[in-house]
């Protein structure tokens, strides 16, 4: 058994998982119209290889991937290319383009989806990498990192533990809780590749005490592999954050930007990479669909849906029941790092964990008061910076100091808003200023 | 008494010395003519330039690294001055203003959403605005904040204009504005195509009152041919050639284009 180290800040969020924690994963259909985007993963964008008016079969690859830190783009159903287009991208904010599918609703696949190894004695660390790479996959926690460049460490830097995370610490989610408990045989497998590709010894299944269920589940997949034990966490956000997890675990600190977890010899994947990676050598079925958990007191039915990449969220919310009561607020990911949207006719991308509806009652909208230097949310950041600081140069637009007090050590947790007792928007104002500085390096 | 009176007025001689001699041991050679420069510069350092604020164009114009007419808000009156003071030609002045290329107010342009969150034009951006047009004005003023000369101003229906008569060209609001929908256009073009939506036709249609709906009349009825369909979606004016004659204003079916001097022509006689 693993023992818990502490962890620096916090806070305690109502978990909210009981809406949707007991709804199995159900298929949620083929919508009227797939929207792709060509960059939904960090990273160049792909470039399309096929055309409008272009037949493409399920799972058929209709972008490469462009530079190693890239990935590739599968049509999620088969059906004919309809245009390439700009559309809005609900994560970037912006106009983007993206390659439009009109599904034909037989749902062919592609001669190339067929299994490509059942075991992973017939497949070299190599092997494994290039089928990511050729599978499209990413991080699918929520960073879309792609996945084979994740799995080749440089070469001083040797990798001795993996981490499956499975904590699912953001309120509202179970998609990953339910992955666990309904294919925790595959996620295994799929970790069991993780391990083998990155050259790792050790394997440790992260997950936290609210999910029952999964640790049951995930123990018995465990069983017949002495080199992957199970650590259970106690529920408190953000433990799921790569680096907290870190710590959390193995009592290792990941020093701040640009250090990664491979600098002290460690990678972390989400279980949902995991089951990817598993479905892609057994089934040979690129990463065109995910679970995405529909839920959030706005919405009849809270659901966890398998849905094709490039889903309306307009169609799934229709999916789970529809509206319940006057929707005043509509999130993509979960409350506290997902961002709000201005609109549903927005497709979902390959790292959407979450849609979350909240009527009115969920939705607190105070106006803006002013800093009293409480000093809350410094108590609560895990990254041990000082938001108030941060968020107060960002407003007055001096990025250079903000770069000095660390901005761009953020992880964007929200922990520091959700402390703020004056309702201050602190994770907005700094994700400005990275961006401010980003582009001021680059200048 | 009388020893301190003695005493601190020698200390007070010796350090008089010193300093005088530090003075004249350690003087700074610097070129008469920048103070001058720098009196006819407007003193906003505003930094359009390129230079750390007027004393660093000043410096730089001395020295002979920078133009005469280098200072746009100075225009011509500074230029003609600073020429006259490096003893050189005067150099035509290049001071162009600031045109807000939107005219989607809140009449004008779908709401699709109620923001809430950091009250300017770069927060509302990162989540795509409230607008349904994802290339239209935000309308929270940043391009107003920026403006060191105080030509702009936000309409009550909520969109920045811009004083012409005030406007420098310094192009600090074109910098401030994350939908890039402000440019410097020459002083002396009057007819605009105030749309930046590259969406087609219908959607713009849907959502904007006043959008490019690219139906091509104006393309079409220029007799210049000075306008031009960018990616097929957006009509664009070549101000080159441009000779101001507004017919596209009269044809266009949304009104995206305006006649600056066919508006104040009707103006005068209202």
């Amino acid at each position: 058994m693993i023992t818990i180290k502490k962890v620096f800040g916090g806070v305690d969020v109502p978990g909210k998982k009981e809406l949707s924690k007991d709804c199995p994963i159900e298929f949620a259909g083929i919508p009227g119209e797939v929207v792709l985007f060509l960059s939904q993963h960090t990273g160049a964008p792909s470039n399309p290889i096929v055309k409008p008016k272009d037949k493409v079969l399920r799972g058929q690859m209709i972008a490469e991937p462009q530079g190693t830190v890239s990935a590739a783009l599968h049509a999620p159903t088969s059906g004919v290319i309809k245009a390439i287009e700009p559309r809005f991208h609900p994560v970037q904010a912006r106009m983007a383009d993206a390659i439009i599918l009109q599904p034909d609703g037989e749902h062919v696949s592609d001669e190339s989806v067929k299994p490509l190894a059942s075991d992973l004695e017939d497949l070299t660390p190599e092997a494994i990498r290039t089928i990511a790479r050729q599978m499209g996959l990413v991080g699918l926690g929520g960073a879309a990192f792609p996945t084979a460049v994740k799995l080749a460490p440089p070469e001083n830097k040797p990798i001795d533990t993996y981490l499956l995370n499975g904590a699912e610490c953001e309120p509202y989610l179970t998609a990953d809780q339910r992955l666990m408990t309904e294919e925790a045989e595959k996620v295994i497998f799929g970790f069991r590749a993780f391990m083998k590709a990155s050259g790792a010894s050790r394997g440790i299944v992260c997950i936290e005490d609210n999910k029952p269920d999964s640790i049951e589940a995930m123990k018995r997949a465990i069983q017949p592999y002495s080199e992957i034990e199970l650590a259970v966490l106690t529920s408190r956000y953000p433990r799921g954050g790569e680096k907290q997890l870190i710590q959390a675990v193995l009592g290792r600190e990941v020093p701040p930007p640009p250090g990664l977890p491979l600098d002290v010899g460690v990678i972390v994947s989400n279980v949902g990479t995991a089951y990817a990676m598993a479905e892609s050598i057994l089934e040979g079925l690129p990463l065109i669909e995910r679970i995405v958990t529909v839920t959030g007191e706005g919405v009849a039915k809270p659901s966890n849906f398998k849905a094709l990449i490039g889903t309306p969220l307009s169609f799934l919310i229709d999916k789970a029941g529809g509206f319940n009561g006057t929707p005043r607020k509509v999130i993509m990911g979960g409350p506290m790092m997902g961002a709000a949207l201005r609109d549903t006719n927005v497709p979902i991308v390959k790292g959407t964990s979450g849609i979350l509806v909240f009527n009115v009652d969920q939705v607190v909208e105070e106006p803006i008061l002013p800093c009293i230097r409480c000093g809350k949310c410094v108590d609560v950041c895990p990254m041990r910076i000082q938001p108030l600081w941060i968020a107060a140069y960002s407003e007055r637009g001096l990025m250079e100091q903000a770069e000095n007090a660390r901005a761009m050590d953020c992880c964007e947790c929200g922990a520091c808003a959700f402390a703020c007792p004056a309702k201050r928007p602190l994770v907005q104002w700094i994700k400005l200023a990275k961006a401010e500085i980003t582009a001021m390096r680059r200048a | 008494m009388l020893n301190a009176i003695i005493a601190l007025g020698i200390a007070g001689l010796v350090f008089g010395a010193m300093l005088a001699l530090a003075a004249e041991k350690f003087k700074v050679e610097q070129d008469p003519r920048m103070l001058e420069i720098l009196n006819v510069l407007p003193g906003a350092n505003c930094g359009a330039c390129g230079f750390p604020g007027c004393s660093g164009l000043a410096e730089a114009i001395a020295r002979g690294e920078a133009p005469a007419n280098a200072c746009v808000p100075g225009g011509k009156a500074a230029a003609e001055a600073i020429s006259k003071i490096m003893n050189v030609d005067v150099a035509e002045s290049m001071s162009e203003v600031a045109v807000v290329y939107c005219q989607g107010h809140e009449h004008n342009a779908e709401i699709s959403a109620q923001y809430h969150g950091v009250t300017s034009c770069k927060g509302a951006n990162m989540l795509g605005g409230h607008k349904s047009c994802a290339y239209g004005c935000l309308g929270f003023g940043d391009c107003v904040k920026a403006c060191p000369f105080g030509a702009m101003y936000m309409s009550e229906e909520g969109l920045p204009v811009v004083i012409k008569e005030k406007c420098t060209g310094c192009g600090a609001c074109a910098k401030a504005c994350p939908r890039g929908i402000i440019d410097l256009v020459p002083p002396d073009k009057d007819v605009h195509i105030l749309c930046r939506s590259f969406d087609k036709g219908p959607s713009v249609r849907k959502y904007c009152k006043v959008g490019c709906i690219a139906c091509q009349l104006c393309v079409r009825s220029c007799p210049q041919e000075a306008i031009s369909m960018d990616k097929g979606t957006l009509a664009k004016i070549d101000y080159s050639l441009c000779d101001n004659c507004g017919i596209c204003a009269t044809k266009c079916p949304t009104g995206a284009i305006r006649d600056e001097s066919a508006v104040s022509r009707e103006e005068v006689s209202a």
